[in-house]
């Protein structure tokens, strides 16, 4: 039962990791109808322009606020050059176009600050630290406290602010945002602005984690099965459906790896994935539409 | 003699996706101070002359390509949205479109952002929208979209008003209501015009009741102006009352 707890624990901490990923796309889809398949380049250039920093000899805060004006040129341009002119265009059209840039920002960071490998350290040890009985990761820990911060954060600025009401108007309805004069360009350079911190945040934590190079945009990957069964639109779901494949990705694993021959985890969240959608395509999150006469 | 007109259409022509000829040489003026209608069958061009005045037609891949749109004289054919309700112009779109998701009071709320305005004056603002409409108070913490049809039009109108308008550009605010829901509507509208003297261009199929409260009408046809004239005149045309009436009988939702 312990070690039940143990896995189940430890599953759910990794599992905030890929709904960190998840919660960038959430953002830019609610406010822009636009599944942008560039979240894990964003991820990947954030984190990559913090280590370099870092290198070069660049204070963590500083380098963590570098990079955050980084992102934020980057939502300016992507504004300006993809969202702008292909505005009113079909959701695949928007969605080839973040292919693209995908490409574009991976090229732009390999070309700025080069191929290799960087490590690195934010301080938090990866020993595992014993509660109650049963280990637990404290850079787990560390990241479950951060993501919980910054869904704090991103709630406040929904509900407490101006930007965040504008926001949540595009996300609902954008004729009638546009109608009652918010500026929709304005809201989407906030928004990728936003996506681009929590990119930042998760490239990060991943980057402490795996290293950070190139395969750190696959995260991606890692973040569509969790969307399935969260939902596109909701925040909420992203958490929900990051903790689900975390956990159940690790049950499984040491549960069920040993009598199909190991190396579940990573298929296994595809699966559940599609048993997702068979059930609830729309997520378990999804947007209720209201419909009323 | 005339004061410069709050809004003023010549000619225009709009064209959807550089291909659909929707609205071909309309003109048309709404006074300072006045209430104009414009009538006109499904598909007549009402909505579109609307949304060339507050360009929202470009956000429909529409575009003005001749004529010109003067607002208090000025020229706004290439206005964006933000900078037309800046000024004052506001349009309250076809079927209401209120933010489902959000309150009543954030829909309201979300009027005002155009306009750089403190907490403050948001709140008496705020204020102001629910003594015009009281039952809009009762509802604020509700989301719109759980609000019946004749609550979200009030939702809308009073978004729209947040934007302390000069001009209102008000498409079908009868559309899907009770009669009575629908009179109280217009009730409101004469009051904030002759009160607040705010000037309004309204898209309404709903002839009898639009002729009672309007000052000056124009029906379309075909995407053009086919007749024009103050409401006194437009009710003795027989021809157009049996066109719309359907031989004359009353509309739908007209109340007695
Ligand atoms: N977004 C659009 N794209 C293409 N064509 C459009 C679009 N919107 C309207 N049209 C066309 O333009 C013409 C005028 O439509 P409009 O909506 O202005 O009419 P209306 O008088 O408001 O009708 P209704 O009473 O049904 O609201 C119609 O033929 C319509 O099919
Ligand atoms: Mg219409």
């Amino acid at each position: 039962m312990e070690f039940f707890l143990e896995v189940l624990l430890g599953g759910l901490l990794a599992g905030v990791m890929y709904a960190l990923v998840a919660i960038g796309f959430v953002l830019i889809y609610k406010a822009s109808g636009v599944f942008n398949f560039a979240q894990g380049a964003m991820v990947l250039f954030s984190a990559l322009t913090f280590v370099s920093l870092l290198e070069r000899g660049v204070p963590f805060w500083l380098a963590f606020v570098l990079s955050l004006a980084a992102m934020v040129l980057l939502a300016v341009a992507v504004e300006r050059v993809v969202l702008r002119p292909l505005v009113n265009r079909p959701p695949i059209t928007l969605f080839m176009a973040t292919l693209g840039l995908s490409y574009v920002i991976e090229g732009f960071a390999q070309a700025l600050w080069g191929a290799q490998v960087h490590g690195l350290e934010l301080g938090i040890s990866d020993e595992p630290l014993e509660l109650g009985g049963m280990l637990l990761s404290q850079f787990d820990i560390f990241a479950a406290v951060t993501a919980a911060l910054l869904v704090l954060a991103l709630s406040l600025l929904f509900n407490k602010t101006r930007i965040g009401l504008s926001l949540r108007a595009v996300a609902d309805d954008p004729l009638a945002a546009l109608a009652v004069g918010i500026r929709l360009q304005r809201v989407w350079v906030l928004v990728w602005a936003v996506a681009g911190f929590v990119g930042l945040v998760a490239g990060l934590l991943w980057g402490a984690r795996l290293g950070v190079q190139f395969s750190l945009s696959l995260v991606v990957l890692k973040a569509l099965p969790v969307l399935i069964i969260g939902g596109f639109t909701s925040i909420s779901g992203a958490i929900v459906g990051g903790l689900i494949i975390g956990a159940s990705e690790k049950l499984a694993e040491v549960y069920l790896g040993p009598i199909i021959g190991g190396g579940i985890e990573n298929w296994f969240p595809y699966v559940l994935a599609l048993l997702f959608l068979l059930v609830r395509p729309a997520g378990i999150f999804g947007e209720r539409a209201i419909e009323r006469v | 003699m005339n004061p410069v007109p709050i809004l003023q259409i010549d000619a225009i022509e709009v064209l959807y996706e550089q291909a659909i000829l929707a609205v071909c040489g309309v003109s048309l003026v709404v006074p300072q101070g006045q209430i104009v209608v414009l009538l006109g069958a499904n598909g007549a061009g009402k909505s579109t002359t609307l949304k060339a005045a507050s360009n929202l037609v470009r956000a429909e891949r529409g575009e003005v390509v001749q004529g010109r749109i003067l607002y208090r004289g000025e020229d706004v054919t290439r206005s964006t949205p933000h900078s037309l309700v800046a000024s004052g112009l506001v349009q309250v779109l076809e079927g209401r479109h209120c933010f489902a998701q959000l309150t009543v009071e954030e829909n309201l709320l979300t009027g005002a952002f155009a306009r750089q305005v403190s907490r403050g004056q948001l709140k008496s603002d705020l204020e102001r929208i629910y003594s015009q409409f009281p039952r809009l108070k009762l509802r604020r913490k509700s989301l719109a979209g759980y609000t019946s049809g004749g609550e979200q039009q009030m939702v809308a109108l009073g978004r729209a008003l947040m934007a302390r308008p000069q001009l209102v550009l008000l498409d079908e605010p009868s559309m899907g209501l009770a009669p009575q829901i629908v009179e109280e509507i217009f009730e409101i509208i004469q009051q904030l015009n002759q009160r607040d003297g705010v000037s309004f261009l309204i898209a309404e199929q709903n002839i009898n009741l639009a002729l009672r409260y309007a000052q000056y009408g124009y029906v379309l046809e075909n995407g053009r102006v086919v007749s024009e004239g103050t409401t006194g005149e437009l009710v003795a045309r027989t021809d157009i009352q049996d066109f719309y009436l359907g031989g004359g009988t009353a509309g739908k939702g007209a109340a007695a």
